[in-house]
């Protein structure tokens, strides 16, 4: 202990004091103080950098979702286009169908009438050219047998009653 | 640019080679008539004197002495300047004055007054006295040591670290203001210095408060552990293993944690609550003795003791050259200490590392310990 406080040295005490005190000054002002300002300045730099990228990835999910939304709803709304499409273009092949079904009923119903109506104007005509037909030939037959129209005509139609045509 | 630089370096280079050569051929020449032997080193109490001797400060900064091929003792170093405040004034001289004497012998007068320097400590001799007279336990009885402001070797270290210190990270700073990320040989710093804010000063003080002491922190770090590892090298600084210099590092802690200490910390020193009445003034002094003298004791002690201890088992080791010469031959002697002593000269290196984390670290506990927020724990 006495040895120890011998080899203590009050002077090297109070130069190295001055020296520390000066050097702990000198190093806070241009070596400390700059220094763990800039790594702060940079690790907080690093953070925010993160942080932005974090959001940066965020929001890229938020509009990758919000694309795939869209897809879907444009696809939805192709399909349901395509099917009311397909639908309209079924009904009007329905419709047509229909539409000529019913115009060649109505022609051939026509066509039809009109055959009958001409079958029988051209059988009454022919009744008649018949007849008439008849009566010359029977004229002149009868006007040789009968001299009397009125005897003639009895006549005729007494045949005639017995005579259906066909 | 890069060329003008480097050509600057060597002529600085070559300009104290050529000054220090001068320096040396200087002192050799004044070194021929030499009493003792020149502090040649062979007998084992030569040894414990040498190391005790090194241990100490020392108002020259040798690098090594040799004996000439005319027999001649010679010192290589250089003599540093020796600034006294005696008891009427101050007197400087440089100590190549004492001519390496270190028994009192050499009595130097300069203002009046005569100086002698025994075991590396200056002494004025009282008036009329022409030599100094020891007593049978080698005090001297007409002398008394005077308040001595040498640059001494341990003064020199620290300049000379506090000065690489400065360069060195001043220049990290500077390469801040134009990048983001240090080249070269501040990049190994930048990793340090994170390490000390990271794991010392922030978890130790607190996320609020540890701001304000990292700078302390940080030169206190830096400067123990370059001044340890200056210690290691062959010139042979002994900084960190001066009281003086571990005490004035302890005495800077305390005074931090003192004045930085919160209403809360004082109060539950001095009146603790909690506890009954009674015991509270036991407490207080058990407290107080623990803050103000216990914990600097603790740190200047550590560090004093660890470096002194180091310093001391690696010059023993190697001294196994001279001591075992005779037992083990020349060169059993001389590969034995060769090889113990690198090995403790590893230890040494984490020493050197591990002296000053503690230091650093039970500074930043204490600081913690003195700024925190007590009002929670109640």
């Amino acid at each position: 202990m006495e040895t120890l406080l011998n080899d203590f040295s009050p002077g090297l005490f109070a130069v190295v004091t001055i020296l520390l005190l000066a050097l702990i000054a000198l190093m806070v002002k241009f070596a400390w103080k700059p220094i763990l300002n800039s790594l702060e300045e940079r690790e907080s730099g690093i953070e925010n950098a993160l942080a932005a990228a974090e959001n940066a990835r965020k929001e890229m999910q938020n509009l990758q979702a919000d694309n795939e939304k869209l897809i879907k709803e444009a696809r939805a709304e192709r399909d349901a286009m395509m099917k009311e499409a397909r639908e309209i273009r079924d009904k009007m092949i329905a419709d047509a169908k229909e539409d000529a079904k019913e115009v060649t009923a109505s022609l051939i119903e026509k066509a039809q009438a009109s055959i009958e109506h001409e079958k029988q104007s051209a059988l009454a005509e022919i009744k008649k050219n018949v007849a008439e037909l008849s009566i010359g030939i029977a004229e002149s037959v009868i006007k040789k047998e009968l001299s009397s129209k009125k005897d003639q005509l009895e006549l005729v139609e007494g045949l005639l009653k017995d005579v259906t045509l066909n | 640019m890069k060329i003008a630089q480097k050509s600057i370096k060597f002529i600085l280079i070559v300009a104290v080679a050529l000054f220090t050569s001068v320096n040396f051929a200087a002192i050799s020449e004044k070194n021929q008539d030499d009493q003792n032997d020149g502090g040649r080193v062979n007998t084992k109490e030569e040894v414990e004197a040498y190391i005790l001797h090194h241990i100490k400060d020392s108002h020259d900064f040798s690098l090594f002495s040799y004996t000439s091929d005319e027999g001649e003792r010679k010192h290589v170093g250089f003599p540093l300047p020796i600034i006294l405040w005696t008891s009427e004034g101050l007197v400087t001289f440089m100590s190549s004055e004492f001519h390496h004497n270190d028994d009192g012998h050499e009595i130097v007068e300069k203002g009046g007054f005569k100086f002698a320097k025994i075991h590396s400590k200056i002494y004025e001799l009282d008036k009329g006295a022409s030599e100094v007279t020891f007593d049978e336990t080698h005090h001297a009885t007409n002398a008394h040591k005077v308040l001595d402001f040498s640059i001494t070797k341990s003064v020199v270290g620290v300049l000379l670290i506090g000065l690489l210190l400065l360069f060195w990270f001043s220049r990290l700073a500077r390469q801040y203001k134009t990048q983001k990320i240090p080249t070269g040989f501040a990049r190994v710093l930048e990793p340090l210095v994170i390490y000390v804010r990271d794991e010392i000063a922030r978890p130790n003080i607190g996320e609020k408060h540890y701001r304000r002491f990292t700078g302390y922190l940080l030169t206190v770090f830096f400067f123990i552990w370059l001044l340890n590892l200056a210690g290691l090298t062959p010139l042979g600084f002994n900084v960190t293993g001066q009281l003086a210099v571990t005490a004035c590092l302890a005495i800077f802690t305390l005074v931090i944690y003192s004045v930085s200490g919160t209403k809360g910390y004082w109060m539950h020193m001095i009146w603790m609550p909690g506890v009954p009445v009674l015991i509270r003034p036991v407490l207080a002094i058990i407290e107080l003795a623990g803050a103000l003298l216990i914990k600097p004791f603790s740190l200047l002690v550590r560090l004093f003791a660890n470096i002194s201890a180091g310093h001391i088992v690696v010059m023993s080791l190697i001294a196994i050259m001279f001591t075992l010469k005779q037992s083990l031959g020349i060169v059993g002697a001389t590969g034995l200490s060769l090889v113990l002593s690198f090995f403790i000269t590893l230890i040494e290196v984490l020493v050197a590392f591990l002296q000053a984390y503690i230091f650093t670290m039970l500074s930043a506990l204490f600081i913690g310990m003195a700024v925190e927020d007590h009002a929670e724990h109640h």
